[in-house]
């Protein structure tokens, strides 16, 4: 898994380029776009996962404190393990993002530093100091400090790690949708800092990631709780965990779809061209079709094989199936149509596919009945079905602002830097083959993880064990 | 002194304070990793939970200084982070690799299957030295002006090489406070050991720092400055010698003093930064552009220093917090 989505990342990387990109200084931009796509798309596997996690402990932790039942503090306990990991992996990836902007991009921060440095500045501030620093009380402080102390760090690593979404995506979607400044001499200045982090894209962006950490988190606990489930490890506290990862992913996937489509609308106000090309629409017209499949032709314009819903698209997307769709022919510039449209066919796919198998969990699982088997495999198998979406969705809105890398102020290619392509080859290669470990590495000390607690706590005490009868209902809120 | 003045300087200073703090916090766990002993099996293995366990706690907050002093570069001075980090590029790879390749391991290891812990181990050592290493070479760059002669490659080695011995010095003396025992004995041999190269590394760049550039010649060895800054070196050369002696009578000096080589280490880490900052300002990027070239809009530096103001102080405030909290003898890790 992890080599094919790490070969379709560079893939996606290299098709979103212009056809004919061929000569030296194209290809240095090539790869410097692979490397730090490389980068930030493994940087934010983790983020995903701790953004959601620790709100997640959070709730183990403040149920045990409500109820005193104990098995949630077993929870948290499983679970902290695995957040201090992907917190782990999150912070030194992370570092690389910072030194990157500089040695891979220097276009970027000479012409628009003045925008992007302070809220930066603010995510390194407010967030990632507030993380780091209460981690340690939260993972290590147990005994040392008074149990409200350790609820109280946790509760600000929480908030700590969500802050750090909201100035990262304030800037990214500054980035698509530039708003609240002033060129000078080519160079972007500050004029309204309100206009500025709350530019038009951002309140609809930073609520679609957010449920996408949500969802990521949700269907990890869950897959990981099932396959405890299935080894036979009928501690009550696995049922905890796994129930609240099936229920929190069945309240959020609605909200998410419908956030979604919210995202969209607000993407085809600002940023047609990248609606056009996820629709593969080429000729503006009305009573544009859905398509559910297709091949979208660059060289001839045109797509192959097409599949649609009649006038659906049209009706998606102006609330009206006679409703005009701009086709990409009437754009000075476009991004890549491939990756864009089978982007957003992945994530959306994957999205349907949360709603179906998150509420079936949750209806046949009401009052604590067992699943049935083949669900609670499925579950084990979507385990990181949320960094799947959510780097397909990513990929969709970041190719889809190509060749922009800020939005009619700045090109991708004017940011890169002249490094020799032999140094960007060298470094890439050695980043490609670390993240590979270290993703296998990950993924399978994850599991391991969860074996190792089987066999640890073997059910000797039948009281914190779970069997049909012992079961307390309603613990779960 | 004009804002376009002042609000550059503000931030050249809190860059600075930030690489200090940096090179000391992160120094110690850096070093720390670079020490973890591998010869004898047995009492290795609890030596190494051991020396884990003092900077468990930590690493994480110590890192996050390198990621503010190098943020502050990039948004305060983008102009100088594109040129610095240009020139560095593959030391700066393989520093973020070693990054990497240690902050992972220090939570694989605790996670892992006890076969390949051991493998862990290794790797948080190995990728803290690539760290130490690349951190010093790209200093050694950095003095000369990012020079590409043999004569300049050469130094950046030696730099290499010393700065690692500063981090080993730190690194040791942080574990002769936080344990005891034989594990307090052999930090103490350790530290002796290192302290010495990092002497010598010192020397290196207070020989070759005046001969690289005339303007800094000027700053040092001009009557009066010399006579002024005279203290800097002595104190250094004194604290070396002082700290010499304590490790030497280690083993019978009482414990309750177990933190006086860590404390000499600091002073020695301050003075060295202090010189270096002295004969660097005000250029960031030496010889090529002042801290006021490099500098972003006065108006965004004005917007940020809001947060600043709140937060740094905060941040130092929670830090000390957090290390009260974990005071005393390193404990086994449990979580």
């Amino acid at each position: 898994m992890l080599n094919t989505s790490l070969l379709s990342l560079a893939t996606v990387a290299a098709s979103s380029l212009p056809p004919d990109a061929g000569s030296a200084a194209e290809s240095v931009v090539t790869l410097a776009r692979i490397q730090f796509a490389a980068n930030i798309s493994f940087h934010i596997l983790f983020p995903t996962i701790s953004i959601s996690l620790c709100w997640i402990l959070l709730f183990f932790k403040l149920r045990f404190r409500k109820t005193g039942d104990s098995s949630w503090m077993d929870a948290y306990k499983f679970w902290v393990k695995i957040f201090a990991l992907t917190f782990a992996l999150g912070v030194v990836s992370g570092i690389t993002m910072s030194f990157q902007f500089g040695t891979n991009w220097p276009g970027f921060m000479e012409t628009v530093g003045n925008i992007a440095g302070p809220l930066l500045a603010y995510e390194v501030l407010t967030a990632f100091f507030m993380e780091a620093t209460f981690l340690g009380i939260m993972l290590f402080g147990m005994g040392r400090v008074s149990e409200r102390t350790h609820t109280i760090a946790t509760w600000l690593v929480a908030v700590g790690t969500t802050l750090s979404a909201f100035w990262i995506l304030s800037l990214n979607s500054w980035m698509h949708t530039p708003a609240g400044h002033e060129m000078i001499d080519g160079i972007a200045h500050p004029l309204n800092w309100w206009e500025i982090i709350f530019n038009p894209s951002m309140p609809y962006r930073l609520t679609h990631m957010l449920l996408a950490c949500g969802l990521t988190g949700a269907f990890l606990v869950a897959g990981i709780s099932a396959y405890r489930l299935l080894r036979g490890d009928r501690q009550r506290s696995v049922h905890l965990a796994f129930r609240t990862g099936t229920i929190l992913a069945a309240l959020l996937i609605p909200i998410q779809i419908f956030m979604g489509d919210l995202h969209g609308l607000n993407t085809f106000k600002h940023q047609p061209e990248k609606i056009a090309a996820i629709e593969a629409v080429w000729e503006t017209e009305t009573n544009v079709p859905l398509l559910l499949f297709a091949l979208p032709n660059e060289q001839e314009r045109k797509n192959d094989l097409a599949l649609g819903a009649p006038d659906l698209a049209s009706l998606i997307l102006t609330h009206d199936k006679n409703g005009e769709i701009t086709g990409l022919n009437d754009f000075e510039s476009h991004p890549p149509v491939a990756p864009l449209f089978w982007g957003f066919r992945i994530m959306v796919g994957i999205g349907l596919l949360m709603l179906a198998v998150s509420w079936l969990s949750s209806w046949l699982g009401r009052n604590h009945r067992p699943l049935p088997q083949w669900l609670m495999r499925t579950l084990v198998g979507m385990t990181f079905t949320g960094w799947i979406a959510t780097l397909a969705g990513w990929y969709v809105t970041e190719i889809g602002r190509q060749p922009w890398l800020v939005r009619g102020i700045l090109t991708t290619a004017d940011a890169a830097a002249p490094v020799p392509a032999a140094n960007l080859g060298l470094t890439l290669s050695m980043y490609f083959s670390l993240y590979v470990v270290l993703l296998t590495a990950y993924i399978s000390t994850l599991f391991l993880l969860a074996r190792k607690a089987g066999q640890e706590n073997q059910p000797v005490d039948s009281e914190r064990t779970l069997s049909e009868d012992t079961l307390h209902k309603g613990t779960l809120a | 002194m004009n804002e376009a003045t002042i609000y550059p300087l503000i931030f050249a200073g809190l860059m600075a304070l930030a690489m200090l703090i940096y090179a000391i916090l992160d120094g110690y766990d850096l070093g720390v990793g670079i020490l973890l002993p591998f010869s004898k099996r047995g009492e290795n293995d609890a030596q190494r939970d051991r020396m884990i366990a003092s900077i468990g706690p930590f690493w994480d907050a110590n890192e996050t200084w390198l990621v503010l002093a190098v943020g502050i570069l990039l948004v305060a001075f983008p102009k100088a982070h594109g040129i610095i980090l240009g020139e560095l590029y593959l030391p700066t790879a393989a520093l973020l690799a070693g990054l990497i390749l240690r902050g992972v391991s220090f939570d694989f290891r605790a996670k892992a299957m006890v076969t390949h812990k051991r493998m862990w181990d290794h790797a948080f050592r190995i990728g803290s030295l690539m760290a130490t290493l690349a951190q010093g070479y790209m200093f050694g760059r950095y003095v000369h002006g990012f020079a590409d002669s043999t004569g300049a490659i050469i130094f950046a080695w030696i730099s290499a090489i010393c700065m690692t011995a500063g981090y080993h010095f730190i690194g040791a003396c942080w574990l002769i406070m936080k344990t005891d025992g034989q594990l307090q004995g052999r930090a103490a041999k350790w530290a002796r050991r290192s302290l010495w190269f990092m002497a010598a590394g010192i020397l290196a760049v207070c020989i070759v720092n005046p001969l690289v550039s005339e303007r800094i010649f000027e700053k040092w060895l001009s009557i009066p400055n010399i006579i002024l800054l005279a203290p800097i070196p002595l104190m250094t050369f004194f604290l070396v010698i002082a700290i010499d002696r304590f490790l030497k009578k280690f083993p019978r000096i009482p414990n309750k003093y177990c933190w006086v080589p860590f404390a000499g280490a600091v002073f020695i880490f301050l003075l060295s930064f202090h010189g270096l900052a002295y004969s660097f300002y005000p250029f960031i990027v030496p010889e090529q552009l002042t801290i006021w070239d490099a500098a972003s809009a006065t108006a965004s530096l004005k917007f940020m220093l809001v947060g600043v103001a709140i937060t740094v102080p905060a941040i130092i405030g929670y830090t000390i917090y957090s290390y009260r909290v974990f005071w005393g003898k390193a404990q086994k890790l449990c979580y």
